[in-house]
């Protein structure tokens, strides 16, 4: 019999409507392997009872001839987004134990596609990393790992229980949050493929909020169809959140084609970035000719506000994370830390402080700062122009081609701790991804190959508003081509 | 100009008064929930997630706010600016679970306008006036904390949280306590004729930040200070008079103002420090990223316009011009939307405006005045009212009658027809009857139709009274003037 785990959505979408395995049988593969993988931390909650109980539905669904899109497919679910009765954390002190009377819009929708959920996965505290090392649960182990090394390297960050989850079979997908990155990032680092849709194509209500402004729900999965299908069933709009765009949900899955003929692919100089590993701008090259030999034409194209945007980034999100972040006063739920004899100022910072991780103060320090009196303007206020010319940029590239073709980030997978001296250091992880997300463009990263050590390295595809078809058709043709096969080796 | 000055040791003083006045927008739901918002609720009854800001909620904004804020922006004449956006205004209470109130500091929803005061020689405001008003925002109100549920514990009421208000912001245009006291009621009738506030000040659904600084008369304004929630007009005017007077004694002892947040103690009517200017919050404003810009359409405010009804300063023009009533009572009567309601209604059921205004200012007032009562709680309704003048109108009723069928109208509540009826209240023009009681008091007075007839013309008005004595005051009097005149003359 196949091994259940190995197969993705599509797979077992597929071969459970065709009668080879039970939904009941999937899902007790990938628990199991769930059970078995304690070592990579990938997940905060396991909830193998839930992952059961839609299985058994879809058993029952589909004897009567009702099948949904995600019958049969147990997922993964972020601990960002809201579960009703199931613990939700965001990976912080400050919440856990929060168990919410509420389902977030986009794993509700994934539950009534008939998905079951296997757990809550780990993540960088408050999506606030970009190595899976600031979650109050313990870092998540990558199954990667260098050869002939045991030292444990990052999934990458935020959506690192994710990629690690994905990467290890432990789940055939599961929902990301890409605020700077953090879709594509992690799934480049473990070797799988993250799109980050347009902001506003999923909505954000119930998804525990880090910067409103950037914040976006998207899948991981092993493949660009996988994606496809995973983000039909969490986009749509949703009038419980004011920045969903009121669009239908197209038909991706269906209208996937590798084929790229009159498409014009840009490749901005812009992200020759000094320092880069050889190897990632072999791969650039390499993805290049993929796409030509799909039928694209390639032009070279100018993003000139490229340097300023992690800049820019790094002010903006911080600045709405600050705010967002207020709601954690130990009141209403969560974390309460009340020393003898305090008052009120006393116990918000008795429990922000036992409550946040290092990163989380950084950034909500930044982030006042930035707001502060006397700093607005040269802070805040020039970020934010800073944004609109990174817009314009993108605006103006896509009037001379269709999309853009990128590396996903400026290294493979580093060794856990290798970056934690220096936080700017961890930040210019971001440095390709953060300027889509600034645009809020739908950006994709799908994995191009192998870097000397056998490390997995990432190819984003970045599109216009609206068009994750494009990105998804090329990611597909890439793929088709990259022929990525390389695994993790089970150590766990 | 107001000439009210503050006669300090060292000369004449200035007060130069600015408002904010928080007013709680009519609306069923919430500004950016869909919960309720009446007044009396049990605690913690009316709160959504989004209230008490639950991980991952956001906020939606309820139209209906934004139409009551632009339907009172029209009433004032200001401008309603097309794009408007939300704020987050960052700091942390127990009674602001969110930890930042949304609000609108940079792009204002209502612009430029102006609210007129009427002349008032008594209270000192010798001709009308315009204030202007410099914006009017919208926002989230916050919670209420309760501190005397627990001995060392404090408890927090979210029913209130996030209700939207209206902050409206005056420029500072008053120039004395009877002037702001003028704005802020001229303000109330119009939130109120607008419906978008029901003013209820001791609800806590209006109430006022009140900015005041002194100068010499013409120099330059001095440093303000601002007194927070003060919840009556008669406190606001009690405010200035005393933060004023504070302030040319601080002044005058050669101190300096200091720019700082004060509160005011109604039971002794001062005010007292809260915090200065060094201890004041940053609050970090920046516009909120879960909410888009709110642009409105030109059909959207054309909406708007049409649904205001008439506005009191159109309505007493209207009611001086074209229905003949004195200035003085058009001033009452349009005062209050729920006053000129109620006197239109009488109208509506056919009373002759001029008429009715009398009767209104008069007996009906005299009337509520003694009862205690306000114009919504009248025990006579508009069309009893319309019936009575009508019954007067036509002769039924002379006017002293209809003062005693008033009376019944009021302890019963019966209709004056009903009451006409059943106690025969009826004025009579029966010239037999009326001249038969002639017949007798002339013969029982002769010695005075004497004098009468001698040229003592004063002694008529005894002869009327004795025969409408004698007739019950039902007699119609214009009748017992020509009979009594035919008979004396005779």
């Amino acid at each position: 019999m196949t091994n259940l785990t190995e197969l993705g959505v599509a797979a077992l979408r597929d071969g459970f409507r065709a009668g080879d395995f039970s939904a009941r049988e999937v899902a007790d593969a990938f628990n199991a392997n769930v059970a078995a993988a304690k070592a990579l931390n990938a997940f905060i909650v396991e909830t193998p009872d839930h992952a059961l109980q839609a299985a058994e539905q879809a058993d029952r669904d589909r004897s009567e001839g009702n099948l949904k899109p995600l019958s049969g497919v147990p997922i993964g679910m972020k601990d960002l987004f809201a579960t009703k009765n199931v613990q939700t954390t965001a990976a912080s002190h400050i919440l856990e134990g929060f168990k919410p009377q509420y389902e977030s819009t986009v794993s509700g929708k994934l539950w009534s596609a008939g998905a079951g959920m296997l757990g809550k996965l780990n993540l960088d505290q408050f999506a606030m990393g970009s190595s899976n090392e600031t979650s109050y649960f313990g870092n998540v182990i990558s199954p990667w790992r260098r050869p002939n090394d045991t030292a444990p390297l990052a999934p990458g960050g935020s959506s690192g229980g994710s990629s690690a989850a994905i990467a290890a079979r432990l789940c055939p997908a599961a929902t990301g949050t890409d605020t700077g990155g953090s879709i594509r990032q992690p799934a480049a680092f473990t070797g799988i493929s993250g799109i980050k849709p347009t902001y506003g194509r999923c909505s954000r209500w119930g998804v525990v909020a880090f910067a409103s402004s950037l914040d976006q729900a998207g899948p991981m999965a092993n493949d660009v169809r996988d994606c496809a299908i995973m983000l039909e069933n969490m986009a749509g709009f949703d009038p419980k959140d004011s920045t969903s765009l009121e669009l239908a949900v197209p038909n991706w899955e269906a209208a996937l084609s590798a084929d790229l003929k009159g498409k014009k692919i840009g490749i901005p100089k812009e992200y020759r970035v000094d320092n880069m590993p050889a190897e990632i701008d072999a791969l650039w090259e390499q993805g290049i000719q993929w796409l030509k030999d799909a039928g694209a034409e390639i032009v070279n194209v100018s993003l000139p506000h490229t340097k300023y945007a992690l800049a820019a980034y790094y002010i903006i999100a911080p600045a709405e994370a600050s705010s967002n972040l207020a709601r954690y006063d130990g009141v209403r739920y969560g974390l309460r830390n009340l020393p003898d004899g305090a008052g009120l100022q006393d116990m918000y910072a008795a429990t922000r402080a036992a409550g946040f991780g290092p990163e989380v103060k950084r950034r909500i320090m930044i982030g006042t700062y930035v707001l502060s009196a006397g700093f607005y303007d040269a802070y805040y206020t020039q970020a934010q122009k800073v944004r609109a010319l990174i817009a314009r940029d993108f605006e103006r590239a896509f009037e001379q081609c269709d999309l853009l073709l990128t590396p996903t980030a400026p290294s493979a997978a580093f060794a856990l701790g290798e970056k934690n001296a220096d936080p700017l250091e961890m930040y210019l992880n971001d440095v390709f991804t953060v300027p889509t997300s600034l645009a809020g463009l739908p950006a994709m990263s799908v994995p191009g190959g192998v870097d000397a050590q056998g490390l997995p390295l990432g190819l984003q595809i970045i599109g216009r508003a609206l068009d994750e078809q494009g990105v998804l058709n090329a990611g597909l043709a890439i793929e088709e081509r990259a022929g990525f096969t390389a695994r993790a080796g089970k150590w766990w | 100009m107001s000439n009210y000055r503050i006669q300090g040791a060292t000369g004449d003083w200035e007060v130069v008064i600015g408002l904010e006045v928080h007013a709680q927008v009519v609306s069923n739901s919430k500004l950016f929930s869909g919960a309720a918002t009446a007044f009396g609720a049990e605690q913690n009854s009316q709160v959504s997630l989004v209230d008490a800001a639950m991980p991952g909620m956001l906020p939606v904004l309820n139209g209906e706010c934004i139409r009551q804020a632009v339907r009172t922006g029209l009433a004032i004449n200001a401008e309603i600016n097309r794009w408007s956006r939300f704020d987050r205004k960052n700091y942390f209470y127990a009674d602001l679970p969110q930890g930042y109130q949304i609000s609108q500091l940079y792009h204002p929803l209502v612009g430029e306008g102006t609210i007129l005061i009427d002349a008032d020689e008594k209270a000192g405001i010798p001709e009308a006036k315009h204030i202007g008003v410099e914006r009017i925002h919208v926002e989230q109100d916050a919670g209420k904390l309760m501190h005397d549920q627990h001995p060392t514990m404090s408890y927090v009421d979210l029913n209130r949280c996030g209700v939207a208000l209206m902050e409206i912001v005056s420029r500072p245009d008053m120039r004395s306590p009877a002037e702001a006291g003028a704005y802020v009621r001229k303000l109330r009738a119009l939130l109120r004729y607008v419906g978008s506030c029901d003013g209820n000040m001791e609800e806590g659904s209006m109430r006022a930040d009140v900015n005041v600084s002194v100068r010499r008369p013409g120099e330059e304004f001095g440093t303000r200070t601002e007194t927070k929630n003060v919840n009556s007009v008669r406190f606001v005017m009690a405010t200035i008079e005393h933060e004023a007077n504070r302030q040319v004694d601080v002044l005058e002892a050669g101190g300096k103002i200091v720019q700082e947040t004060r509160l005011f103690d109604p039971d002794s009517g001062t005010t007292r420090s809260m915090r200065s200017k060094e201890d004041a919050h940053d609050y970090r404003y920046f516009p909120d990223p879960d909410l888009l810009p709110l642009v409105l359409t030109e059909e959207f405010i054309e909406e708007c316009r049409a649904s205001l009804p008439e506005l009191p300063d159109a309505k007493r023009a209207r009611y001086i011009e074209q229905l003949g009533i004195s200035a003085y009572n058009a001033d009452v009567l349009t005062a209050e939307a729920e006053m000129a309601r109620w006197f239109e209604k009488v109208l509506d059921n056919g009373a002759e405006p001029k008429q009715a205004s009398n009767w209104v200012m008069s007996e009906l007032f005299g009337a509520l005045n003694r009862l205690g009562k306000g114009i919504a709680d009248s025990p006579v309704s508009p069309p009893q009212a319309a019936e009575l003048l009508a019954l007067v109108a036509d002769g039924t009723l002379s006017g002293t009658l209809s003062k005693q069928v008033f009376e019944i109208m009021l302890d019963t509540g019966d209709s004056p027809a009903k009451i006409v009826e059943e106690r025969g209240l009826k004025q009579t023009s029966d010239t037999g009857a009326i001249d038969a009681v002639i017949a007798d008091i002339l013969g029982n007075n002769a010695d005075k139709v004497a004098q009468y007839k001698d040229g003592k013309e004063a002694l008529f008005g005894f002869f009327v009274g004795q025969t409408m004595k004698a007739m019950g005051g039902k007699a119609n009097p214009q009748v017992v003037n020509e009979l009594l005149k035919k008979a004396l003359n005779a």
